[in-house]
């Protein structure tokens, strides 16, 4: 922090000159960036829609109260769908998230110049893409229902089990496996007894903390078209029945809370 | 493992993974398997569609390995316009929200009054996904890009405050209180004490949150807030595959892109 002297003594500065430069032109860069994407993004938007949202807000909010509870009788079943999805999917995506994790981590892939850069590619393209344009892609492959779920959440679920996988499989204590390589054990025991055991917590903790994530998301798939309570919410909108909107957006909102609290408690039992 | 002598008649036996108790391990994994043979026997699959997709698969596959990137350009360049300006938007403005409500929801420099207000304008916004808050500001808004743009900014609002109000809590005091000691009064504190101190995370935080909200938009447009989610959306309800793969090649190469360049700038402040 700088002083600078002046004849009625020192003065502090926070920053020298220079760096006060730097700040005001990166401020000013951030300003002038959002102003242009500001325009551009509004050329298009009609203002009086704007101008009406709190109005519209109002009508909605008059139209979702009270909810109708009766509906939810018929939500059971698209719960127990969306439960499966979440869970089947998780299971699939970790079953094959596991070998690409293998594959990616450097210390285990069997090939670091072809198996490593395609592993670390499907994981790369699996976490970019989110699960609902998964599920878009797949409804239109497999037709809608709960299969095109089930395997949107897989998909997405492999990028982020692998990632997490593979960074804790990087980061293993090499002494063990070295102790376990010295009593004369193959590649396979080596995996077994000194790798295993050592992420095992951790990826115990990432597929359950992915559950949790993937009963979020599986409650929305409905929306294009992949089952469960989604697709109940979607013919809710399109005839505009918001007091059953609310309904499911309540039961929404429990089910995330209690996935929430089972995945928190299962991940302190096991860490 | 304890130094046991190998005695004859006993053997090393690996101990269980996961849970002790014998009986409850039998229970847990019954209960498993119970309920894996409910939910798979519950799925309607209907193979004959799954068969007749085969082909529309292949065309798929096809349209991504050959996308096409020229035909429908110029809606594929607004729609990227799109997404990009309102990551932009949204996130500058999400920022200037949430930091006031970050440094209100801080148990040591908000009064509780503040804090529980802040805190629960917090929850609000962490209870549900983009999609679904999209789902009611494209009711409010109308249909386009500033309704997906209030929604990234609101959701901002939840994941930044409270990372920034979690990290204002874990400060060094020591420096607070220096600065509280030279007199110095709630927003010199602010300013001197704490700001300099979490400057480089809400930073790192910020870029983070760039990189989110460009993803996000590429979803929310499916439920009608613009972006480049509503081009893909089009595109897939035209059955025209070879400018989908297109579509998401861009999607894949620009969170490629905003990650890796988040993580380089976040790498150099920290």
């Amino acid at each position: 922090m700088p002083v600078t002297q002046t004849p009625s003594g020192p003065v502090w500065t926070r920053r020298t000159t220079t760096e006060q430069w730097a700040s005001w032109a990166g401020w000013l860069a951030v300003a002038v960036l959002f102003v242009i994407s500001w325009q551009v993004m509004n050329t298009n938007t009609i203002w009086s829609f704007v101008d009406d949202a709190p109005r519209q807000a109002g009508d909605l909010l008059s139209r979702s109260w009270p909810p109708r509870w009766s509906y939810v009788g018929n939500l059971w079943l698209p719960l127990w769908d969306t439960l499966n999805m979440a869970t089947l999917g998780t299971l699939i995506g970790t079953i094959l998230a596991v070998p690409t994790a293998f594959f990616a981590a450097r210390n285990t892939t069997p090939s670091v110049a072809i198996l490593r850069p395609v592993a670390l590619f499907v994981i790369v393209a699996s976490r970019s893409i989110n699960s609902l344009i998964w599920a878009l892609l797949l409804v239109a492959i497999l037709g809608p229902g709960i299969l095109a779920g089930i395997i949107a959440i897989a998909l997405r679920s492999i990028g982020f089990i692998g990632k997490l996988l593979y960074e804790a499989i990087e980061e293993i204590d090499e002494s063990q496996v070295e102790a376990i390589r010295a009593t004369g054990a193959g590649g396979w025991q080596v995996l077994d007894y000194g790798i295993v055991p050592q992420v095992l917590p951790a990826f115990a903790g990432i597929t359950v903390f992915r559950w949790d994530i993937n009963i979020r998301e599986s409650t929305i798939l409905g929306l294009v078209g992949a089952g469960g309570i989604g697709l109940q919410l979607q013919s809710s909108l399109n005839v505009l029945a918001w007091s059953q909107v609310t309904v499911i957006f309540a039961l929404i909102l429990v089910t995330v809370i209690v996935s929430e609290w089972v995945s928190g408690k299962v991940r302190t039992a096991i860490i | 493992m304890s130094a046991t002598p190998p005695v004859a008649g006993r053997r090393w036996r690996r101990p269980p993974l996961f849970i002790q108790s014998r009986l409850w391990r039998w229970v847990i994994y019954s209960g498993v398997l119970v309920y894996l043979v409910l939910a798979v026997g519950s799925l309607e699959v209907d193979w004959q569609r799954v068969y007749a997709g085969l082909e529309r698969a292949q065309r798929f596959i096809g349209g991504f390995l050959v996308p096409d990137f020229v035909t429908r350009s110029d809606q594929i360049w607004r729609g990227m316009v799109e997404s990009l300006t309102m990551t932009v938007c949204a996130t500058v403005v999400g920022i200037a929200i949430s930091v006031p409500i970050g440094i209100g929801a801080a148990r040591n420099i908000a009064p509780w009054p503040v804090r529980v207000v802040c805190r629960a304008i917090i929850a609000v916004s962490r209870a549900f996904q983009e999609i679904v808050i999209a789902i009611l500001f494209v009711a409010m808004f109308g249909f386009g890009p500033f309704a997906g743009f209030v929604t990234l900014s609101f959701t901002t609002i939840g994941f930044l405050s409270k990372l920034l109000a979690d990290d204002i809590e874990e400060i060094d005091e020591s420096q607070a209180e220096a600065t509280r000691a030279t007199g110095a009064g709630w927003w010199q504190i602010v300013n001197y004490g704490v700001q300099p101190q979490v400057m480089p995370r809400l930073i790192g935080l910020s870029l983070y949150r760039l990189d989110i909200n460009f993803r996000e938009s590429a979803v929310i447009g499916i439920v009608g807030a613009g972006g480049i989610g509503a081009t893909l959306n089009t595109a897939m309800e035209r059955y025209d595959y070879d400018t989908a793969g297109a579509i998401l090649l861009l999607i894949i190469l620009l969170v490629m892109a905003a990650e890796y360049g988040s993580s380089h700038i976040r790498k150099w402040i920290q």
